[in-house]
């Protein structure tokens, strides 16, 4: 049986709640027509800014996790790839 | 007008000559067939997972929302966004366990994962029920595009018929190479489609999407803000929590995380994958336009706000594309669809039964699957009157049950037990069955209680039983015989019960 990469789950991965948190958390006080932004209700801005914020917020754990693998000198998985 | 329906044929033919081109120099065994042979790099698995993220739902279901119901169709940006934010740790950990295991559907995962073909057969039948309804919204949707941009020369019945035989030479020539070639073609003509209507309209009608907006306002006080009985923020919350964590659950994902090379692909996916899905903000747009202009559509009927008002502000010609756009997002995630109940019937439900089966034979019965599943989906659309919607969470509501088995079954051997699991399973959909037939609501189940509860998705009871019944069967089990030892000796049998099935 091929043993899976464990990659360790470090406390920065909590980041990857942060969309939901942030996208819904906010609906208390985001649910309201104005004012309105970008001629959008301000409902429809405070989703598609989250949605936008949740690419960002995937890059930067991208960008973590790569440093970290790094770091760590775990091979990447493109290396171990190559190491097999 | 015939213009219109040349331009759509035109198209149609196109996607069948991108299947073929696809499959030269690929014998077609179930493997590729099904999941390319896993030789799919970042481009390839991209377009699969945003083409499956976005059919006919988004396009017809989420301008019908707009256009019925305000606000609440936000839910349809909010959730996809989630799902792949989840993604980033959930599609690597599943690519990880299943690479070089020859795995060709969901259910191989839970069959290795577990050790149990119980579950197996299971998981495969619970994700056949819930493609029926997702097809079935791909075929309604069909009939509405090819009707509208018929001008209705062409009734919806035959238009689906049409579109049922097409896609049934689509799927059984090309499998799910030509599904990702077509998926190129579909995504790039859908965002042209959906943001130049989506830009126009506005400015056509309104002078702009703020005074878009300013005038719904003051036309429909509340219908820009979540609220009311049944669409307040309590369903809004628990809708897209329990829609985005059942994205993955679906059968057809696993084949495209099985397509992919290495495990970096669905990384990259999570980070790009969310703001593409801004573009459903456009689609909404074109559905909030027909709202004042088209008014009278009244429930399952707002499915067609999005033709209506494109038929009275643009000539033949475009009504023709944008007829062309919505005909491939119907048949590309159809197709894959079908492919994914097709295998699942073929290898996990035939096999089992009949394990002396060769594997040629078995790829024989996957493809004779999709005229069978093409026609069942096809009566049901025929006979149904629901929403596109309101089929798309129905179908949620019975995958997601599956959604504790698979994350307790990420890591090198599953942290329940395989009965644990299919009881768990078994009461979920069992509640969610009962659930559908009564029409019961929280708010019917438990007369008393706050709204902010009763208001909340009704597909989180059954999660709630489903999770419960997987802790009392594991600690009701576990004195019996150590439990890490169970899975540990059932993963290695799970192990020998997919290479056997090879």
């Amino acid at each position: 049986m091929t043993q899976p990469r464990r990659v360790g789950l470090g406390r920065y991965h909590l980041l990857g709640f942060l969309p939901a948190i942030g996208m819904l958390g906010g609906l208390a006080f985001a649910n309201r027509v104005r004012p309105m932004v970008l001629g959008l209700p301000f409902l429809f801005f405070w989703i598609a800014t989250w949605v936008v914020a949740t690419s960002l917020i995937m890059w930067v754990l991208l960008r973590l996790d790569r440093a970290n693998e790094g770091r760590n000198a775990s091979p990447t998985s493109a290396e171990s790839e190559r190491a097999r | 007008m015939t213009l219109a329906l040349v331009i759509m044929a035109a198209t149609f033919a196109v996607s069948i000559a991108l299947g073929l081109v696809a499959r030269r120099g690929h014998a077609m065994t179930l493997e590729q067939w099904s999941v390319a042979g896993g030789g799919f790099g970042s481009v390839f698995v991209f377009l699969l997972m945003a083409g499956e993220l976005y059919t006919t739902f988004t396009f017809l279901g989420g301008s019908g929302w707009a256009y019925g119901r305000g606000a609440p169709a936000l839910y349809i940006l909010c959730y996809p966004a989630l799902a792949y934010s989840l993604s980033y740790f959930l599609l690597p950990a599943i690519w990880r366990i299943s690479r070089g295991r020859g795995f060709v559907s969901q259910a191989d995962f839970f069959v290795a994962q577990y050790g149990s073909r119980t579950l197996g057969v299971v998981v495969a039948l619970v994700g056949v029920a819930a493609l029926i309804p997702y097809l079935v919204l791909q075929f309604k949707g069909l009939g509405i595009i090819v009707s509208e941009a018929s001008y209705g020369r062409v009734s919806p019945a035959s238009a689906i018929w049409a579109g049922a035989a097409a896609l049934i030479v689509y799927v059984v020539v090309s499998g799910v190479r030509g599904s990702a070639w077509t998926a190129a073609l579909k995504d790039a003509l859908i965002l042209v489609v959906v943001v130049a209507m989506g830009l126009y309209l506005p400015y056509h009608w309104y002078g702009g999407i703020g005074p878009m907006f300013e005038a719904i306002d003051k036309a429909r006080p509340g219908f820009l803000t979540l609220g009311g009985t049944g669409r307040s923020t309590s369903w809004f919350v628990s809708t897209v929590l329990l829609t985005s964590i059942g994205v993955y659950t679906w059968p057809q994902f696993f084949g495209g995380v099985y397509t992919a090379r290495s495990d970096d692909v669905f990384r990259k996916n999570a980070v790009v994958l969310p703001i593409y899905q801004l573009v459903v903000l456009f689609v909404f747009f074109v559905g909030f336009a027909a709202t004042l202009k088209v008014p009278g559509l009244i429930g399952p009927d707002g499915d067609l706000s999005l033709f209506r008002i494109a038929r009275l502000s643009f000539s033949p010609w475009a009504i023709g594309v944008i007829g062309a756009a919505g005909l491939l997002t119907a048949l590309v995630p159809g197709s894959m669809l079908l492919i994914s109940a097709a295998t699942i019937l073929a290898k996990n439900v035939y096999q089992e039964i009949w394990p002396s089966a060769t594997e040629h034979r078995v790829a024989l019965v996957a493809r004779g699957m999709v005229p069978a599943l093409t026609l069942v989906s096809v009566l049901l659309t025929l006979h149904g009157g629901q929403a596109i919607v309101a089929l798309l969470l129905m179908g949620y509501n019975v995958v997601t049950q599956l959604f504790p088995a698979l994350v307790l079954a990420l890591g090198p051997s599953p942290r329940i037990s395989a009965r644990a699991a299919l009881a768990g399973i078994i009461a979920g959909e069992a509640t969610v069955t009962v659930i559908s037939l009564s029409g019961a609501s929280l708010a019917t189940l438990l007369p008393g209680w706050p709204p902010v509860i009763t208001e909340l998705n009704v597909g989180v009871v059954a999660l709630v039983v489903n999770v419960a019944v997987i802790v009392i069967v594991t600690i009701a089990t576990r004195g019996r015989q150590p439990v890490t030892t169970i899975t540990r000796a059932d993963g290695d049998s799970g192990e020998r019960a997919v290479a056997a099935a090879r």
